[in-house]
């Protein structure tokens, strides 16, 4: 049966074809992007094998080397002959492995390339272990000796268990370190500060009294007392974990000295099982998500941006709904639909389509140096010279992603409270009740699942944007979360971190190139989920809602 | 149906029994033999002094006088477009909403004029109750829809919300049906049901005048059924105003009928007399199913 072009055009299939296509190459896009990054990011965590070899340099002499592969690349060999490697005449292209060694404190380097054919000998000796330190990377090599100062404790194959035992100790010493010196002695300094204000404003105002001096001092030299007490604990504790060293090995042999205290974790690749490295992936993911970053935020966890990011995303909804819910009800329901309130409606939505940065311009130079620093003239005097609200912040990067993602609120309120049947609306008014009474009752509730649409909408594009945030708060490293037991608890003038902006800082400004470019992926990967759960929570919110609140059939 | 309602012996025959649908009027369905009406024997509860209502340049209403007796059942009928609901809305300044409406005349309730300045919009509205064509509940309970009007009035205590949500619903004759679900959503109920819930919640303001506009036209037979009995059980207590299409409606139901004509009223008098022997022309052939 033969069907004319024109016949099988005009019934419809080939549109419903190209939609089909269209939808198709849209889902492929969209999963092949996740695909992308996560398989980028999520290798990261996992105890790949460490190969040891030898490498013959260019120039001929052979030295041993300990890594992992990280990836390989085929490079034409004209060009690896103009860099004066010898390449068999017949080859056009040869493999080159990129190996990370680590060992940075000794070979300067964390990553060095090697022509695949110039890799000899390679084995997976058990024996090699890994470190984790706290400065200069990671470590490649053998494990010799356990000391205890300058005493030997074990050594050879006795001394893996020994290390492992000293290691957990050692960890809980920092634990404990790391909870004194952030948590009291981070309160204590709190106080002080505090303290000190409270004296420059006493004096500001004329009120510095004895009385009143006097009893800042006896609070201070409370605070002081306590102070001492916890140094000296400190001073303790640091003793007990600096007991311990280690005695290791690199590729060529060279035995150093490395302090536990400075080591974060250790393990023997090669001779873990499946299951054993599965374990570890979870232990090193968990990690991530929930450590702080170490060594120019290239290694450790994320933690604080995803908590940044979260908090202030919370802290613009809380503001941005508001705000866009009054200005939506106030030109659908009360403004004369004029001219006016037309080309106010325009404005809005073009304001949509400013470009972030302008906002971010914006924020720095009316909230942060205008309404921030007048906060500090009246509200923070004794604090001067050193801006408290007169800088960047929680407050001022959320409050500039609000008017950013006002329009969209706007825009999606109009649309459910236009939505609404003016027979609900007569309905309400017939039984004696005024515009506001109906507004309130009725009507709000009625269209509260598109406000929450636009808060999805605005939860989506604040969460990601990044360049307005660098010029109104977010920072690369923050000393301390934005939300601690230290009074006021939640912190809005402090600068805090944020995942967007972590992947630049990781990706683009890091001394550590190669080391970053798998935490770019894995925090791409992050900031993909972490929107996409707050994205859910709003999604299932509405849909309560709107199970509530569903619409009548008319 | 519920026992409150099998007892009605007033109902006409006709209303249960399908008549054959013509366009003239079954004449022996309007005897009900049991009094006399007259307007003149009637107290007024609405009394429209030349009202003329205009929409920008187009009028609609082009001066009406009419007397709506109290505790009565008044129809109004007419072709579409023919001004009864705009005339209907006028009497709960439901057009005050409509944007360039100009509203001229007076409508005195009580002898009080409701477009005066004086009076208070949301208070007319809660003496001048109005449901509407089609069901329009709120995405409540159907608790909280009959309690809605009270608790714009302030009133919240829980047993005066009780007793009248109860007392209302059975007015509506809807209690029975739906007692044991009072807290489930309104849009539950089917068409028949949610119009007699908007009854039941004007009702429950206890308001003066009933205005119902065309409350049974997207309805089912059975459903429509129950709102005539219904209207016969409510205008003991209340004025009822009902616009409605349906001629044979309006002559089941209603005490009086007046038949509107392009903007004006062409005849206004008891139904019987309206619909057995018209005075004007143009009524008898509207009835006679001649055009409209």
């Amino acid at each position: 049966m033969r069907v004319s072009v024109k016949k099988w055009f005009n019934n419809g299939d080939p549109y419903v074809w190209i939609n089909a296509g269209a939808v198709a190459i849209s889902m492929v896009m969209v999963f092949g992007l996740l695909a992308l990054i996560a398989s980028r990011g999520l290798v990261h965590f996992w105890a790949h094998d460490v190969v040891q070899a030898e490498v013959e340099a260019k120039n001929g002499q052979v030295y041993p080397i300990i890594g992992e592969l990280v990836e390989s690349e085929m490079v034409s060999a004209v060009q690896l002959r103009d860099a004066g490697y010898t390449v068999p005449d017949n080859a056009e292209y040869m493999q080159r492995n990129l190996m990370k060694i680590g060992n940075r404190d000794i070979t300067g380097a964390d990553f060095r390339w090697v022509l695949d054919a110039s890799l000899t000998k390679r084995s997976y000796p058990e024996d090699i272990v890994v470190m984790e330190r706290r400065e200069w990377g990671n470590f490649y090599g053998y494990l010799k000796q356990v000391k205890e100062g300058d005493v030997l404790i074990a050594e050879g194959r006795a001394a893996w268990d020994e290390f492992q035992a000293r290691i957990d100790r050692a960890l809980d010493i920092y634990t404990e370190i790391h909870d004194i010196e952030k948590g009291e002695i981070g309160a204590i300094n709190s106080g002080m500060e505090r303290l000190r204000l409270k004296q420059r404003g006493y004096e500001l105002k004329g009120t510095a009294t004895a009385e009143n001096l006097l009893a800042i001092k006896e609070d201070r030299a409370l605070l002081d007392a306590t102070y001492q007490q916890l140094q000296a604990q400190l001073i303790g504790l640091y003793e007990k974990i600096n007991r311990d060293q280690v005695v290791v090995a690199n590729m060529d042999g060279t035995e150093i000295n490395v302090d536990l205290a400075k080591i974060v974790r250790a393990y023997k690749p090669n001779a873990m099982s499946i299951a054993d490295k599965i374990g570890f992936y979870i232990s090193k993911f968990y990690e991530f998500v929930s450590d702080e970053p170490r060594e120019a935020n290239t290694e450790g966890g994320i933690f604080p941006a995803i908590f940044g990011t979260v908090l202030m995303v919370i802290i613009m909804s809380i503001i941005v709904t508001p705000f866009g819910v009054v200005a939506a009800v106030y030109l659908r329901e009360y403004a004369n639909q004029g001219a006016i309130t037309r080309i106010i409606r325009i404005a809005v939505n073009n304001l949509a389509g400013v470009p972030s940065i302008v906002y971010g311009v914006f924020g720095l130079g009316f909230f942060i140096y205008f309404v921030g620093s007048g906060i500090d003239q009246a509200l923070f005097p004794e604090a001067l010279p050193s801006p408290t609200f007169g800088t960047g912040g929680l407050l001022w990067a959320s409050i500039t992603l609000a008017i950013l993602t006002l329009p969209v609120v706007i825009v999606a309120t109009e649309e459910g409270l236009s939505r609404i049947p003016r027979s609900i609306r007569e309905g309400s008014l017939a039984l004696g009740a005024t515009k506001a009474e109906t507004l309130w009752r009725v009507i709000l509730p009625m269209a509260s699942p598109a406000m929450m649409t636009g808060v999805i909408l605005a939860i989506a594009r604040a969460a990601g944007e990044v360049a307005p945030l660098m010029l109104v708060g977010v920072v690369k490293l923050a000393p301390s979360l934005p939300l601690d037991g230290n009074y006021p608890y939640l912190h809005l003038d402090q600068k805090f971190m944020h995942l967007g902006f972590h992947i630049y800082d990781v990706g683009f400004q890091s001394p550590n190139v190669e080391a970053a470019r798998p935490l770019v992926y894995a925090t791409s990967f992050l900031l993909v989920v972490v929107i996409a759960l707050l994205n859910l929570s709003a999604v299932s919110i509405r849909n309560r809602l709107r199970e509530k609140y569903k619409a009548l059939e008319m | 149906m519920t026992e409150s309602m099998n007892n009605q012996n007033e109902l006409p025959e006709s209303v249960s029994a399908s008549s054959p649908r013509t366009h003239s009027i079954d004449i022996s369905s309007l005897t009900r033999g049991d009094h006399q009406l007259n307007i003149e024997n009637e107290k007024i509860a609405l009394n429209v002094n030349d009202l003329r209502l205009s929409y920008g340049e187009k009028e609609a209403l082009h001066g009406v006088n009419m007397k709506i007796p109290q505790k009565r059942v008044t129809a109004f009928i007419g072709p579409s477009g023919c001004g009864k609901s705009t005339l209907l809305r006028c009497f709960n300044r439901m057009n005050d909403l409509v944007d360039g409406v100009n509203i001229q005349g007076q409508v005195l309730l009580e002898d009080q004029n409701i477009y005066d300045r004086k009076v208070e919009v949301a208070d007319l509205r809660r003496r001048v109750g109005m449901v509407f064509q089609k069901p329009n509940p709120f995405p409540k309970s159907i608790y909280e829809n009959v309690a809605y009007g009270l608790r714009i009035q302030g009133i919240n205590k829980k047993r005066v919300l009780d007793e009248t949500v109860e007392w209302s619903l059975r007015s509506a004759a809807l209690w029975d049906e739906v007692k044991d679900r009072l807290n489930d959503s309104a849009l539950g109920l089917s068409g028949g049901q949610q119009q007699r819930l908007v009854i039941a919640r004007t009702v429950a303001v206890k308001p003066e005048v009933l205005l119902l506009d065309e409350p049974a036209s997207a309805l089912d037979p059975l459903s429509t059924l129950k709102i005539e009995e219904l209207i016969h059980q409510l205008k003991d207590d209340y004025t009822i105003v009902i616009v409605t299409h349906n001629m044979q409606q309006a002559a089941r139901v209603s005490d009086y009928t007046a038949f509107m004509y392009m903007g004006d009223l062409v005849e206004f008098g008891d139904t019987d007399s309206l619909f057995t022997n018209p005075v004007k022309q143009q009524t008898e052939d509207y009835i006679t199913g001649r055009y409209g």
